[in-house]
């Protein structure tokens, strides 16, 4: 397959004249051709540099990256490949960029676009929430149509689900997002740069950690700051330890939503204990303030390593030993097999990332395929399942557990002491940069562009569940509405992190 | 009056026999858990708070609380206590007993349907749907003891040595009956693995979800009338498993609710150690307990003639 995308690596600076920007028609073909190669799409978004421009990030084994003038008008990618289904809309609502023949343009967050043009969905945002947009509806006699939320009966973030079903099954769900939407790419270009961190932490607080170190590689390698090896062992800690009190969680939680008592007590106890240890390090239970750009806030003390190491000793085989009681239990078992499934092929035709990818079979894994910081020297081959049900999404979870452990404690063996970077250098005028790492819900990846003056012109996130909620909407077709908790709670996708 | 007495003990301790299960859960869980007068506790709470009606709702939204807690008063009038007479009792009281509770499970139906709410709806269609074979285990029971006993009378089955009478007649058969009775326990008073009373997941549940608009005194009422009937099939079956008279009333108060702890008991036992079903195993789970009180019945078909 022969391009003219521009070869990138993750984390790497790039000027922004030497990103190939190609005429509409050159854009269009290649781009669906490298999408019909297997490529997926890790960013694809339009800014205003002075007129609307599109930018495309697209990996398969490499990251590649291309731009292009926004047409008048253009036939929607998403007829031909469904990748492109929700970066369209949502393009469409921050550009008013609409694709002809879309099959469900709506909008994605419900906001007024950006430049100030006339909107796309004909919605008056100064009407009261919630907006005028449709949902895919069913007709029919035995037909029956459940809305739940965005309140929700339990403590949970807000989000309407509407279902269709005939009696206990369902049919088709349409998830609608956005009622956390706070505009965190418009501030992050306003916001003074001192702010921008806390920001970057705000997105999604169990986030916190990843969020923040994306923008501080993208932060470091704008303005060609690099920090040393023990600091990058430190962000991989922090990471890690996010990982594993989210995991932990999540199976807690999981085993919850079956009423299985032991494993959610004793779980949700367990996660609380991680939270601890990154309170610990950081001061803060979600890890916030302490990963910013130019290294780590503190270095560990040998104390801390030594209590930290203590803990992981003590957790392990309890950890351990929980897992056996939640994975051969039968009625446990009876409850997540054949749950909620996403084949591979679906998997891969909407591009799922994370756990929920790999619980699918795809063998991705930001760590593997674009290691940044110590991760290069880690290894860390995917940990794939097949079925792709709650099952496997499981146990995907409960192995990336066992190795974070290990990693953990593979890197307190020795002291680290590394220093912060602390001074603030102007960032390069008119570069690019993409970032990606792998968070505990799957790739997560900034992207910022500068310009002529060093300044960000546009600032881009985006959350793994932004694949990855179609994919919870196709896992519920034909199933059974009582399951939506469990096949819900086996994703765990972020509200907020999506709504940004 | 003596057996008017240990009706009256037996409803104020039923919300302490609630608070046993969630004390065994704890337990179980790891936890300390809160104290075993909790049930006590949000009752008090639920009294004192006013009650909010939607304006879609009405009179029978309002009426539903106050039957379910009627029923559950009424159906253990007719329970002999610790083996001593009922209060009320009658030839054919048990069908009205089970007709009772149909007309509970009605009212309650109706409130659910009254909200329209989909939820509500959903859970009125599952709880009407798993009900109705709940009621065919329920009357193979019963013929059972009838066929034993020729008579249609719920004292004539458990007061005093009757209960005894039934262990000498048909043992093992009774072992059967304890065991399909304990089921229908967890179904029709929403247990797990049946039914979650503890997660707020609307979309899951079968019995909480139909009461998800009422507050307040309302729900208290409900609660307190969830507890009552929890107990009456928690007394049947402590009357089944304890069936001796040691001659003193107190005596046989006081073993009498120590079995019914057991079953409490039990029921912790089984929530901590059970996940829930799949909501389309919960009718082969409740058309298990039937086939176990079928077979009961016909294993004992010669013994009783």
């Amino acid at each position: 397959m022969k391009h003219a995308f521009l070869k990138i690596k993750n984390g790497e600076r790039v000027h922004r004249e030497s990103i190939p920007h190609l005429p509409f028609d050159v854009f269009c073909d290649q781009l669906i051709s490298f999408v019909f190669h297997k490529g997926h799409i890790v960013q694809f978004f339009a800014y205003m540099d002075p007129h609307c421009k599109w930018l495309v990030v697209l990996r398969n084994s490499e990251l590649y990256v291309a731009g292009c003038d926004v047409p008048e008008k253009y036939l929607s990618f998403t007829l031909q490949y469904e990748k492109f289904h929700m970066f369209e809309r949502e393009m469409a609502e921050q550009y008013a960029i609409k694709p002809m023949g879309h099959p469900w343009l709506k909008s994605v967050r419900y906001h007024h676009n950006y430049p100030g043009k006339p909107d796309c969905f004909g919605n008056d945002y100064f009407d009261d929430i919630p907006g005028c947009y449709p949902f895919y509806s069913i007709q029919g006699e035995d037909i029956h149509e459940v809305g739940v939320g965005p309140v929700h009966a339990g403590i949970i973030e807000p989000g309407h689900f509407r279902f269709n079903c005939i009696g206990e099954k369902v049919l088709h769900l349409e998830i609608q997002l956005g009622y956390q939407h706070r505009g965190v790419e418009q501030l992050m270009v306003k916001a003074p740069l001192k702010r921008l961190p806390i920001i970057i932490e705000g997105i999604a607080g169990d986030t916190a950690i990843a969020n923040s170190i994306c923008f501080s590689q993208a932060v470091e390698a704008l303005s060609s700051i690099s920090i040393d090896q023990d600091a990058q062992i430190a962000r991989t800690i922090v990471l890690e330890l996010e990982r594993l009190s989210n995991h932990i969680g999540d199976l807690g939680a999981l085993s919850h939503d079956v009423a299985f008592l032991m494993p959610a007590a004793y779980y949700g106890r367990i996660r609380g204990d991680f939270l601890n240890m990154l309170l610990l390090l950081s001061g803060n239970r979600f890890g916030k303030g302490w990963v910013r750009p130019g290294g780590v806030n503190d270095s560990i003390t040998d104390d801390q390593r030594q209590q930290l190491i203590k803990s992981i000793n003590l957790l392990r085989p309890q950890i351990e030993h929980v897992g056996d009681l939640l994975f051969n239990n039968s009625g446990v078992l009876a409850r997540f097999e054949s749950t909620g499934c996403v084949s591979a092929e679906t998997s891969e035709k909407i591009g799922l990332v994370g756990v929920a990818g790999r619980a699918s079979g795809s063998p991705y894994d930001v760590r593997h395929a674009f290691p940044s910081g110590f991760y290069t020297n880690l290894n860390n081959e995917p940990k794939i399942e097949t079925t792709g049900d709650v099952l496997a999404r499981a146990k995907v979870r409960y192995r990336e557990i066992k190795r974070s452990l290990h990693i953990i404690e593979t890197l307190l063996q020795h002291p680290n002491h590394s220093d912060m970077r602390r001074k603030a250098i102007p960032f390069h005028p008119s570069a690019f940069v993409v970032t990606l790492n792998e968070a505990w819900r799957g790739e997560l990846s900034h992207c910022i562009i500068t310009d002529k003056n060093g300044n960000i012109l546009r600032y881009k996130v985006k959350d793994p569940s932004f694949h990855n909620w179609t994919g919870l909407a196709l896992a519920l077709r034909g199933q059974e509405i009582s399951d939506f908790p469990l096949c819900n709670k086996s994703f765990n996708l972020s509200y907020c992190g999506f709504d940004l | 009056m003596e057996s008017f007495l240990v009706f009256l003990s037996a409803v104020f301790a039923a919300p302490f026999f609630s608070g046993v299960i969630l004390k065994v859960k704890a337990f179980f869980g790891g936890k300390k858990g809160p104290s075993v007068f909790i049930p006590y506790y949000t009752l008090i709470k639920l009294f004192q708070k006013a009650s909010v009606y939607s304006k879609s709702t009405t009179y029978i939204f309002k009426l539903s609380p106050m039957i379910s807690l009627t029923i559950g008063l009424l159906t253990l009038l007719f329970f002999p206590f610790a083996g001593r007479a009922s209060v009320l009792s009658f030839n054919g009281d048990i069908i009205a007993i089970v007709y009772f509770m149909a007309l509970g499970r009605f009212f309650t139906i109706l409130a659910a349907l009254d909200t329209a709410s989909p939820f509500e709806g959903m859970g009125a269609a599952r709880e009407a749907y798993f009900s109705i074979i709940a009621e065919a285990t329920l009357f193979m029971i019963l013929l059972l003891f009838y066929l034993m006993n020729r008579e249609l009378n719920l004292s004539s089955y458990l007061m005093q040595e009757k209960s005894i009478f039934l262990w000498k007649t048909a043992g093992s058969s009774l072992l059967f009956i304890i065991v399909s009775l304990f089921m229908l326990l967890l179904a029709e008073n929403s247990r797990v693995p049946v039914d979650d009373p503890s997660t707020h997941l609307e979309l899951t549940m079968i019995h909480e979800v139909m009461i998800l608009d009422h507050s307040g005194p309302d729900l208290a009422l409900i609660e307190l009338g969830a507890s009552l009937k929890l107990l009456f099939y928690a007394s049947f079956i402590a009357r089944l498993i304890f069936p001796f008279d040691c001659g003193y009333t107190l005596f046989n108060v006081f073993f009498f609710f120590m079995a019914v702890g057991v079953v409490y008991v039990a029921i912790g036992i089984t929530e901590s150690m059970t996940a829930r079903f799949k909501m389309t195993s919960v009718p082969i789970f409740i058309m298990m307990s039937f086939a176990l009180a079928f077979f009961a019945t016909v294993f004992n078909w010669e013994l009783i003639k």
